[in-house]
């Protein structure tokens, strides 16, 4: 048996080291309230504008212009009735209609065009591949502005303004090579022993593209429909350009109209207007924003 | 982390040919497969790339209006460019835009992601909340927001006005314009930020802790290791926000009711595009603008390219 002895020197030390441990504790958790003041602070300052917007729309128009506060004081729907009651005759739901359209047409488009597009450039080899796939990451770089009157040119041609057709044939063929080379680099760091296991036992590349490459680059293709979704929805250009008559109007472009023809200080139905046509981007953000933040970055640094 | 954008590599693709006839075979299967899975693509670049851009240079040397027939003009769509004012306003407004704004935003963009680049919890909601307004901002609703935000008496002029600033509001005022538009890309800082705080995860803790067993302070630890170790990602950031910046034309849209003022202050080069092109018809000279934007572009580039030698830094592997 060994007597307990009490030895009052590292008692002393054991209380220092308490001590420093719990000053070190207080100077983290300082430094985490600082941190995080800090970064809410730019946080508010970045969302207010978004946040204003949206309690705008449910304001009257009085109480926008000059009105900082984010608290609506007598908040109603009547800006909402007022944008959904449309434009010209054409209600707000068919530009809804139209932007889903073109939305989805999209998607679609892109999805199937461009995974087919990569699924050569990253697991085939033929003469002239790497060519192409330089062409290819060229026209990322290349202003778009130097096609489009050309393009025009041609629709105009065809009588294909006023339609759908110039908005979503590129999706269609692969026009957009920010997927492509999305999807390309995340099929290059797939396993290759898998397709070639798959080519000993004689599958073709249809087979191999289909029932083993597609299910897995499924992220990829979530995170490429988002983003085609969600562009097709903001994008104005295309539309301005090739939309011509209300009918076939998407909601940027209907959105434009109606600032231009409510009167000059009718903020709040522009509001709400705008709030209404932002919603599903503002739905897949919540939704998604994971995705959406790590495809950017991955998009940004494999290679 | 290197962002050279290499050909896909045709090594260890196929799988050991056994004789020479049976690799020709599965060679030539491979290439018409290649092709075959490469058409939609092939297709829309010669239609709707390598065509127009073709097309567009022809038209950049003719006059054309879209309904007669387009008459061979030689150089005098762009002799009519150098004496152009409102061209060479154009020309004025977007190099401003370019030349402040992009600096700007990424300098918030690396800020922000240096300060989420710690310890603390929750980085993921801040991460998402800061990537918001990318996502948004180029849309025609946030155009509409920004304006109504700097409008007379709007919400920014009252906070102006409670720090003593005058009153007016940035809407009408030419001078004004740019500092909101520049404003508006800043806030966009959410795209370059979430690339820049991937690469900052990548660089060693061990660098910094040797840095500061040396005896290296903060602002040595950022310029002797943040940024070399960061160049590659602040060189990609840098190219493409600047590529981006040059082709803005939704908010100036927007924000001027597709007028391009007050006082021709957001007359950017694209809008003007549009206004010779689509609204006047004079395809021709709008080519011959598009052109000079794609030289220019590619000037910067290859300058940007070129210029990386000197200060983009590769760790030894490439990836």
């Amino acid at each position: 048996m060994s007597t307990v002895t009490f030895d009052p020197s590292t008692a002393v030390d054991l209380a220092t080291s308490a001590k420093l441990h719990q000053q070190a504790q207080a100077r983290l958790r300082a430094k985490a309230v600082v941190f995080h003041v800090l970064v809410l602070v730019v946080v508010a300052v970045v969302l207010y504008p978004a946040l204003w917007m949206v309690v705008s729309s449910f304001k009257p128009s009085s109480d926008i212009v000059g009105n900082v506060s984010l608290w609506p004081t007598h908040g109603s729907f009547a800006n909402f009735r007022k944008a959904l009651g449309g434009i010209g005759g054409v209600s707000f739901w068919t530009f809804f209609q139209n932007s889903v359209i073109l939305a989805v047409g999209s998607v679609v488009g892109i999805t199937v065009s461009c995974s087919v597009t990569a699924y050569a450039f990253a697991r085939i080899s033929f003469p002239g591949r790497n060519v192409f796939f330089v062409l290819m990451i060229g026209t990322l770089l290349l202003p778009f502005h130097v096609v489009i009157i050309p393009q025009y040119i041609v629709f105009n041609t065809l009588g294909l303004v006023n339609t759908y057709v110039p908005l979503l044939i590129g999706k269609f063929l692969a026009a957009d090579a920010f997927f492509v080379f999305l999807m390309v680099q995340f099929m290059r760091n797939l396993p290759r022993e898998l397709d070639e296991a798959a080519r000993i036992d004689g599958a073709g590349h249809v087979r191999i593209f289909t029932s083993i490459m597609l299910p897995l680059m499924k992220p990829a293709l979530v995170t490429s429909s988002i983003f085609a979704f969600i562009w097709s929805w903001n994008d104005f250009f295309g539309p301005l350009l090739y939309l011509k008559s209300p009918q076939f109007y998407t909601l940027p472009i209907a959105l434009r109209l109606f600032v231009d023809q409510t009167s000059v200080s009718d903020y709040g139905a522009q509001m709400a207007m705008a709030v209404l046509a932002l919603v599903p981007v503002l739905l897949f953000f919540l939704v998604f924003q994971r995705y959406l933040v790590e495809g950017v970055a991955t998009q940004g640094l494999k290679g | 982390m290197t962002m050279t954008i290499s050909t896909p590599s045709r090594a260890a693709e196929q799988p050991a040919a056994a004789t020479p006839s049976r690799r020709k075979r599965t060679f030539g299967r491979d290439t018409r497969a290649g092709y075959a899975f490469l058409a939609p693509w092939l297709l829309g670049f010669f239609l709707l790339t390598a065509g127009p851009m073709v097309a567009s240079l022809y038209l950049a040397f003719t006059d054309y209006n879209l309904f007669g027939a387009p008459s061979f003009v030689g150089l005098d769509n762009f002799r009519r460019l150098l004496t152009d004012p409102d061209y060479l306003q154009a020309w004025k407004v977007t190099g401003t835009y370019v030349v402040l704004g992009t600096p700007v935003k990424l300098i918030a963009a690396l800020a922000v992601a240096m300060l989420l680049n710690t310890r603390f919890r929750g980085k993921g909601f801040y991460r998402s909340a800061f990537y918001l307004p990318s996502l948004v901002g180029a849309s025609v609703s946030i155009a509409i927001v920004w304006k109504a935000m700097f409008i007379d008496k709007g919400p920014v002029d009252t906070i102006q006005q409670f720090f003593g600033a005058p009153a007016g509001g940035w809407v009408g005022r030419p001078e004004m314009t740019m500092p909101m538009l520049i404003l508006l890309t800043v806030w966009q800082f959410g795209a370059p930020m979430v690339i820049f705080l991937a690469g900052l995860k990548q660089i060693p803790v061990q660098l910094y802790e040797a840095a500061a067993v040396d005896g290296a302070g903060p602002w040595r630890k950022f310029t002797r290791i943040t940024i070399p170790m960061l160049s590659p990602v602040l060189f990609f950031n840098l190219l493409l926000e600047t590529i981006h910046a040059f082709q803005i034309f939704n908010s100036a849209y927007i924000i001027s009711s597709g007028t391009g003022g007050p006082a021709r202050s957001t007359l950017f080069y694209t809008l003007y595009l549009y206004f010779r092109g689509f609204r006047d018809f004079q395809m021709g000279y709008a080519s011959a603008m598009a052109w000079v934007l794609v030289v220019v572009i590619g000037i910067v580039t290859v300058i940007f390219f070129r210029s990386s030698r000197l200060w983009v830094h590769y760790s030894g592997e490439s990836r």
